[in-house]
């Protein structure tokens, strides 16, 4: 399964709560404000990082850009593009939005 | 008309509400009937002030080079909480570099933003006269 957030970590729980309950081997896409999960030694970083052996964890290229963070993704975090946003909804077999 | 000592209150991230955006418009128009105007970013606000953001990626306006004019507003007091900016892994560095140039310094370019704490933030609020939250 997909498990998209579109949240700050820092202000929503959306992040936290796909975490906790994504089934293992399931990907994780952070999107729009939900981007700011890939900062490295921010107080999400420990949690991101746990999850890292379980799923796999995406972040939107052009959103990270947008947010000026580009050179703070924490390692293991894989960026996509649009395309690879595509891909990966086509890929996966369903799609939960934590809105 | 009297100038008052407005506090803009900035908690949101930029681009994925519009309430940065709609701040900054406020601040400045603040600024133009002669206010005492300073801005205070915690939370997620701090990333209003990022620098290298680059928004041709989502085809959204980068209205984050404005925040470096405001030192010609006359916005000299840039407030940032300290502990916002720690908690998301960042330093004053990932900050764009605001400056002012001070008329009674003959002109010399000093730096507008001030770390500051909570404890310093309660004192900013109730000190201020006029809040206003985005």
């Amino acid at each position: 399964m997909l498990h998209i957030v579109n949240k700050s970590p820092f202000e929503k729980n959306s992040l936290e709560s796909s975490i906790s309950v994504a089934a293992d081997g399931s990907a994780v896409l952070m999107i729009e404000d939900g981007v700011y999960g890939v900062l490295k030694g921010s107080r999400v970083e420990e949690m991101v990082k746990g999850a890292m052996g379980s799923l796999k964890i995406y972040a939107l290229g052009p959103d990270v850009e947008a947010r000026g963070i580009a050179d703070k993704v924490m390692d293991g975090i894989t960026l996509v593009d649009y395309n690879g946003f595509v891909a990966l909804t086509t890929e996966h077999d369903k799609v939960q939005s934590w809105l | 008309m009297s100038t008052k000592r407005f506090l803009y209150v900035n908690r949101k991230a930029p681009y994925g509400t519009v309430y940065a955006l709609e701040s900054l418009e406020v601040v400045l128009i603040g600024a133009a009937f002669e206010q005492d105007v300073r801005l205070l970013f915690m939370d997620d606000g701090v990333f209003q002030i990022a620098k290298n953001q680059k928004t041709d990626g989502i085809e959204t306006k980068n209205f984050s080079p404005t925040y470096s004019a405001l030192g010609d507003y006359d916005i000299t007091k840039i407030y940032v909480d300290k502990q916002s900016l720690e908690e998301r892994g960042l330093t004053v560095d990932d900050l764009i570099p605001l400056t002012y140039e001070d008329e009674d310094d003959d002109w010399a370019e000093k730096d507008s933003i001030i770390l500051i704490d909570r404890n310093d933030v309660k004192t900013l609020m109730e000190e201020s006269e006029v809040l206003l939250s985005f």
